[in-house]
């Protein structure tokens, strides 16, 4: 019989559960925002998908890095970035987190160690793995954590640097958020393998890691247990967790070329009130996790009540933060 | 000290950085125990070691990609692109990327990272070992471009690359590694980022060139004044930020200004330059701005007499030179 995995410790069980509402709430409410047209342009959104963001930043350590993709609200939300100056960046104002600059699919909080919400399919994954040897060779400690849907998983930068990570024995991690349609395409249909990062783990020499990315406490110890090895110069891991984002792939999405029961049973499953009903069942009193869920309400409707009246950047802002004087000459 | 060949003035301020300066890593195809194809980082591995002097696998987009995340957290890299024909791979992270970094964070954080690249033509490389590929990158805003002509200028203008704070790139003509000596100071002194020189004062015909055509525009302007012809050569030697004012100063004292570079003529540098020309000096000119430049073909050829047309020479420069006195 297989030994039960160790008990998580209740403030690191809390303290994911507050993650996870704290990215629920944040995230429903940008999505109305968005129908109001307060956020513009588009937004990618990881309703259904925070058990990931939530278990794996419970995991890191403050000077850790996080690398992500454009459906980086809720890893940014997880590293602490206060939701004020995320919800002033969607709005596009001179408060935001990066001033305007980025929006939604940009989010970026150096202090923080969110270093940048990635546009471009797959281009974070060397740029991780290059923060991570910066660490290796400076010994400052530090792992760098970097996500990825499956849609990346067919690009050649993941491929170049999975192989090199493993040959320097790199302290970074790769996981892979694999929600199943690489944008409105299901993955299986354009891939050669069924788990698209764990099966090709092998080509790297790595261990073959396949969870259940809705269970915030299985994706938890994995990734500590690829931290802690990372950390202590064991190398890199590459980690699948398979989810399913509850809406479409961007803004007005509807999602409909996935079947509705397939849609259904992955809901059934949904990352957030499932860990809340398991902590309920361990014990957790039901006033001690309202208090969580009503702490998200008021802290969403504060940022957004900071962030609705703030003002937008002037416009000569635009040529400025080009280089590191704050200009943006090219010429004398 | 001895006159230096331009490579021994890499090399040597490459080993004096990273002696200087321990977040200061090389990496590249090849560039560690072999001490690249061209040897500019011979002797790098020996002094430095595995940590420091980095050979990987043939993966442009890797090298660029891992130097940024490197940069991003407190090392320097210097990255080498074997030949500058092989960066395209690398494009995405070099535009897409590094570019836009401190843009993108507002300022939260930045990439002082330096892409070195052997670019040009005339060494009978053929199709995919003989480009010029500054074009794309001047280009791009955030960028900083770099093209030496001379061993003192590499020696200076490499120091100042690799203490930037932002992401160069840095050509280097490979045809002059070992054909063009000059002399080195031996101290620690720098060429600024942005500045141009006047290498051959003149008073009737601005001549701007860079890199290899910078050496071609000098023998141009002897053999001109042999008829009695005044020409000014002006190296540029950053082309991004692009010293403007001594381009300009230049072109208002002569009046005329001729435009040479290796690459192709269609989209070059030199259509930047002379459209700055033209919006700036247009009060002062007394000639048609003109270029001398590679031509309409997508490659430069193997075949010796076939790339000998293809390159720009002394003599096509000369011409042009005289073409613009006389009209």
């Amino acid at each position: 019989m297989a030994s039960a995995p160790p008990q998580i410790d209740r403030e690191t069980q809390l303290r994911m559960y507050r993650i996870m509402v704290d990215c629920r709430t944040f995230e429903e409410r940008a999505q109305e925002l968005f129908f109001e047209g307060l956020v513009r342009g588009t937004t990618h959104l990881g309703i259904g998908q925070e058990a990931v963001a939530a278990g794996v930043a419970a995991a890191m350590r403050n000077d850790d890095y996080t690398f992500c993709t454009y459906r980086g609200h809720n890893h940014t939300l997880a590293r602490g970035v206060p939701m004020a100056p995320i919800f002033a960046e969607l709005f596009g104002r001179a408060t935001g987190l990066m001033g305007g600059k980025g929006g939604s699919m940009h989010l970026t909080s150096v202090k923080h160690g969110a270093m940048g919400s990635y546009a471009i399919v797959g281009a974070h994954l060397p740029i991780a793995l290059g923060a991570a040897w910066s660490a290796q060779y400076r010994k400052s400690g530090q792992v760098a954590v970097c996500f990825f849907g499956d849609g990346t998983t067919n690009i050649g930068a993941f491929h170049e640097a999975l192989n090199m990570a493993a040959v320097w024995k790199a302290p970074v991690v790769f996981f892979c958020e694999n929600n199943q349609y690489m944008e409105y395409t299901p993955i299986r249909e354009v891939t050669a393998v069924e788990h698209p990062a764990a099966d090709r783990a092998a080509a790297y020499g790595l261990d073959s890691i396949l969870v259940d990315g809705n269970d915030v406490e299985v994706v938890h110890r994995v990734a500590k247990t690829a931290i802690d090895r990372a950390r202590a110069g064991d190398g890199p891991s590459l980690i699948e967790a398979v989810t399913y984002r509850h809406g479409g792939h961007s803004r007005a999405d509807p999602g409909k070329y996935r079947p509705d029961d397939e849609v259904a049973a992955w809901k059934a499953r949904d990352p957030v009130p499932a860990y809340r009903q398991q902590l309920l069942a361990q014990g957790v009193g039901e006033t001690e996790l309202e208090a969580i869920d009503g702490d998200a309400r008021e802290a969403v409707a504060a940022a957004e009540a900071e962030a609705r009246p703030a003002p937008e950047p002037a416009a000569d802002v635009l040529e400025t933060q080009v280089w590191t004087d704050g200009g943006s000459a090219w010429r004398n | 000290m001895p006159p230096r060949t331009f490579i021994d003035a890499i090399r040597e301020t490459l080993a004096d950085e990273m002696r200087r300066d321990p977040t200061v890593i090389v990496l590249g195809e090849d560039v560690g125990k072999k001490g690249g194809v061209f040897r500019a980082t011979d002797g790098l591995w020996a002094e430095f070691g595995d940590d420091r002097v980095i050979d990987t696998p043939l993966t442009e987009s890797m090298i660029v990609g891992t130097s940024i995340g490197a940069a991003l957290n407190g090392l320097r890299p210097v990255c080498e692109i074997q030949f500058a024909d092989f960066i395209f791979p690398a494009f995405n992270q070099i535009v897409s990327e590094a570019a836009r970094m401190r843009y993108r964070s507002n300022n939260g954080y930045g990439v002082p990272m330096t892409i070195r690249a052997p670019y040009g033509g005339g060494v009978h490389g053929a199709l995919y070992h003989s480009q010029s590929v500054e074009a794309f990158f001047t280009h791009v805003p955030g960028l900083k471009v770099v093209v030496p002509s001379t061993p003192h200028d590499a020696r200076g203008l490499l120091r100042s690359s690799i203490r930037d704070p932002d992401p160069v790139l840095f050509f280097e003509h490979k045809k002059m590694y070992r054909s063009v000596r000059g002399d080195v100071p031996d101290t620690d002194y720098t060429v600024p980022l942005g500045k141009a020189a006047i290498t051959h004062p003149g008073t009737q015909v601005t001549v701007v060139a860079y890199g290899l055509m910078a050496h071609y525009a000098l023998e141009a302007a002897d053999r001109v004044a042999e008829d009695g012809i005044s020409a000014e050569v002006v190296d540029l030697r950053t082309l991004r930020p692009l010293d403007t004012e001594t381009l300009l100063d230049s072109v208002r004292k002569t009046g005329k200004c001729l435009i040479v570079y290796e690459d192709n003529r269609f989209g070059g540098y030199g259509a930047e330059v002379a459209a700055i020309v033209a919006e700036e000096a247009f009060d002062y000119l007394d000639g048609p701005v003109t270029r001398i430049a590679g031509p309409e073909v997508p490659g430069v050829p193997y075949n010796h007499v076939l790339e000998e047309w293809f390159m720009v020479n002394p003599e096509k420069i000369a011409e042009g030179i005289r073409t613009l006195a006389a009209y």
